[in-house]
């Protein structure tokens, strides 16, 4: 009951006229810094914090300047599922997987419905981890100290497994594209011993290693258009969307067809947003492959599933509000962004530990009303701005393919201001293009890059430390986790020998 | 067209005018942003650090360009050092540096960096280390905790961030000088060796106090010994290793080095930068919260300091087997 009275007093100061523009002014300005390819939460975040010191000044407070932030987060959360959409190019790397079933769904003429499904997804994703957060927070935070090395392998494992299925039926390709995600992701300095490796022709720019979004942006921006020019011969194949109050109508109400996506997305995004080390690019991803492989309909993913858009946009808004607990109850930011933010407090004079929940009540229940307000502000400027958006793709096609290039360029370029990351990323493109021509599946090998960092420190971190692999078995959280993994490993090679049996009872059954 | 350029100047000389009168004269200023290399990933302690100075700088005023914080993290802070080398413009390029500003090179002589070819700037502070255990161990002294580790020989697990780091000297010390075979398990950062003895995954650590401290308000963590010439006095109930008859204190420098090839016009603007971001209310106030210690030094002291550390850094790491 305490938790409510605090709540309700939380929101009552984040709906204070200030903190309210603040709120408004922070999401709006995150919806677009998140839209444009490349930028994400965490350079929005990382731009407006000076900005955040004369709010400090004039608000005298944290609570204020917190609040402008963490509206930003949300802005851009939302916003990253866009030009995903519109334009096919991840806005962030947040919403790499929301381009997956995005795209098709804008090819076919259905944008709308995409983006009102990303919209909407993205506000249950937010509201179901704000009211989780609020009712359990300082338990949860136990639950994120009880995930040490093995468990967070065992969490990786799982995911690889939710994406064997991913890439089709060819099981040996899609391990094929891991297996080079993973190659990848193992460039530039290796973590525990500190030397380097792979580092190509001795070139200074693979010391950092290969970034995410270079690869992304490189196969979904570069790759695709290549891709698109390649199979439609210069007519235009991108379908135009009336824009009316009947056609959004109409997309709301196809929402209806997405609540598993949704659902799996804002459970999964929550908890993977909760364990230090993941963040919202993991949980993003781990969604949708989840929910394909829960799906009766998982041939259509790919394809255009509205629960392949809804599952990764919930999960990352969700996950957002799930990285803001061990960033605030343990010190320990989650992701990226948060580890801006946990710069903010701690330059506000606020201490992010234990103690902060009953030492700083004031700044915190403020703070966790304003994520109310502000994903409630966030899903009704997004939905007034998705005829905005759907007018980009009424761009024709000789302007639309050149403009992404650009934008992939300077994308790429804002998001590390570095020309080798720019030639890498091109490079990337082609290369996707060529997998893609021979018919490799692309998502599993940029899954790969983003848990193969988390997965092999964990992994080597786990062996050094216990000496053998059982103990991935006989923890008891790691256990069931990693035996789930190795079920759904081999659940592709079991599945033809089932429909054998199957079949051949029916068959028995005939004579 | 040529009448707008002439406003266009006008106004711009006398921008440069006013800004004379505002600020000190300098031999030297920046005119575009300044290049800020953070020598180690977001999120921990010298980020943080780092983000703090900037802010300092941003809410006061105190510089005519912004600082631009780059992280570069990769290697142990050799990508740093080969960015700051291989910088083309040295006068708007300075790092922010760790121990590794030392170890690093010895380790790697293939990057060929010399740590004194860099510019002395500012020494910011000088962190301190502390032994950490968690409170349901009921160890609440260093004899106690010896008698323990002794006992438990390999398994007992300690976490540090990075190999051949700071906090790897430290246990090395500590396993040699005191019959221990303790194991040791390098991690990407402070604050998830801190999380992972708060959680009970491994057995002790030797965090910074400002990676430590929520757990130790929270009375998960415990220090028992201080690796400090006197108590500190944050944990003025903490003994330090000396204290215990050991010969050996050990700290983390955090200094702000400019690219080398900086000319001294610029070195000197830069001192005088962090000097008054060294004064600034915040950074004092942060000094205390985080139980820093070293006071402010620069120019050619710096440079002696980091020699004298330097040449200390190389006998550890050569007693250790890690360099030969």
């Amino acid at each position: 009951m305490d938790i409510l009275f605090s709540l309700i007093d939380g929101i009552m100061i984040a709906l204070q006229p200030m903190n309210l523009g603040l709120a408004i002014v922070g999401v709006i300005v995150g919806l677009f810094v998140g839209a444009m390819p490349g930028l994400g939460s965490v350079n929005g975040v990382a731009i407006l914090l000076p900005f955040t010191f004369v709010i400090h000044n004039i608000s005298g407070g944290a609570t204020s300047p917190m609040i402008f932030l963490a509206a930003v987060y949300y802005g851009a959360m939302y916003g990253g599922a866009i030009s995903s959409v519109a334009l096919g190019i991840p806005g962030a790397s947040t919403a790499v997987a929301t381009t997956f079933d995005g795209r098709p769904l804008a090819l076919q003429g259905r944008a709308h419905i995409a983006l009102m499904a990303a919209a909407l997804a993205s506000f249950a994703g937010a509201t179901i981890s704000n009211v989780l957060f609020t009712a359990f927070a300082p338990m949860l935070a136990s639950v994120a100290l009880d995930f040490g090395n093995p468990e967070i392998f065992a969490l990786m494992l799982l995911a690889f497994a939710t994406f064997a299925g991913l890439g089709g039926d060819d099981v040996a390709k899609t391990i094929f594209s891991i297996c080079f995600g993973l190659a990848l992701s193992a460039v530039g300095f290796d973590i525990i011993s500190g030397e380097p490796r792979l580092l190509f022709f001795d070139i200074q720019g693979f010391s950092h290693g290969i970034r995410f979004l270079v690869l992304a942006i490189g196969i979904y921006g570069i790759a695709e258009m290549l891709w698109t020019l390649n199979s439609a011969r210069g007519d235009s194949s991108i379908s135009k969307v009336d824009v009316s109050f009947a056609s959004m109508f109409e997309a709301m109400s196809r929402f209806r067809h997405a609540w598993r996506g949704t659902l799996i997305g804002s459970a999964l995004g929550f908890f993977v947003g909760l364990l230090p080390a993941a963040g919202a690019t993991p949980a993003s991803l781990m969604s949708y492959g989840i929910a394909k492989m829960t799906s009766r309909d998982s041939k259509n993913f790919g394809k255009g599933a509205l629960d392949g858009v809804a599952a990764p946009e919930a999960a990352n808004n969700s996950a957002s509000t799930g990285a803001m607990l061990p960033m605030m109850t343990l010190g320990i930011p989650g992701s990226p962004t948060t580890a801006v933010l946990l710069a903010g407090m701690v330059i506000w004079g606020l201490e992010p530990g234990p103690l902060l929940f009953t030492e700083q009540p004031d700044f915190v229940w403020p703070l966790i009303g304003s994520f109310y307000i502000s994903n409630f502000v966030a899903v009704l400027v997004n939905i007034a701005f998705i005829p905005l958006f759907l007018w980009m793709l009424r761009m024709p096609f000789t302007i639309l393919v050149p403009l992404v290039f650009v934008l992939s360029v300077v994308g790429t370029y804002a998001a590390y201001m570095n020309m080798f990351d720019v030639w890498l990323m091109v490079l990337v493109g082609i290369g996707g293009f060529f997998m893609r021509m021979m018919n490799y599946p692309v998502a599993p090998a940029v899954l790969a890059i983003v848990l193969g960092p988390i997965a092999e420190p964990t992994l080597r971190q786990t062996l050094m430390q216990y000496e053998t692999f059982t103990v991935f078995l006989t923890r008891p959280i790691a256990g069931p986790i990693t035996i789930a993994a190795i079920f759904l490993i081999l659940l592709p090679m079991v599945r033809p020998l089932i429909a054998r049996i199957r079949g051949g009872r029916a068959g028995a059954k005939g004579i | 067209m040529k009448k707008l350029l002439k406003i266009v100047t006008m106004a711009a000389a006398l921008g440069t005018a006013s800004l004379g009168l505002s600020v000190p004269a300098f031999a030297w200023q920046p005119d575009k942003p300044i290049n800020f290399i953070i020598m180690a990933g977001k999120g921990g302690g010298a980020d943080k650090m780092a983000r703090l100075m900037q802010s300092i700088v941003e809410k006061d005023s105190l510089a005519s360009r912004p600082l631009v914080p780059v992280n570069k993290s990769g290697g142990s802070g050799a990508e740093a050092l080969i960015a700051a080398k291989s910088s083309n413009d040295p006068n708007h390029t300075i790092m922010v540096t760790l121990n590794s500003f030392y170890t690093t090179p010895l380790r790697q002589p293939g990057l060929d960096v010399d740590v004194l070819q860099f510019a002395p700037i500012a020494r910011m502070a000088e962190d301190t280390f502390l032994l950490w255990v968690h409170a349901d161990t009921g160890i609440t002294t260093f004899e106690q905790w010896l008698d323990v580790a002794r006992n438990e020989g390999r398994n007992w697990v300690m976490g540090g961030t990075g190999s051949n780091s700071e906090d790897n000297i430290i246990t090395d010390f500590l396993n040699t000088n005191y019959g221990l075979d303790m194991k040791y398990i390098p991690y990407k950062g402070g604050g998830a060796v801190a999380k992972d003895v708060a959680g009970k995954q491994i057995n002790s650590s030797v965090n910074n106090p400002s990676e430590a401290i929520g757990f130790w308000q929270s009375g998960d963590m415990v220090p028992l010994v201080a690796f400090t010439d006197e108590r500190l006095p944050m944990f003025p109930d903490v003994p330090t290793l000396r204290e215990k008859g050991g010969d050996f204190s050990y700290f983390m420098q955090r200094s702000v080095v400019g690219a080398p090839g900086m000319s001294p016009e610029a070195a000197d603007y830069y001192s005088t930068l962090f000097a008054q971001v060294f004064a600034s209310e915040g950074w004092q106030d942060y000094r205390t919260k985080k139980s820093l210690m070293g006071e402010l030094m620069s120019g050619d002291e710096l440079t002696a300091y980091w020699k004298l550390q330097r040449n200390n850094h190389e006998s550890i790491l050569r007693a250790s087997g890690a360099i030969k």
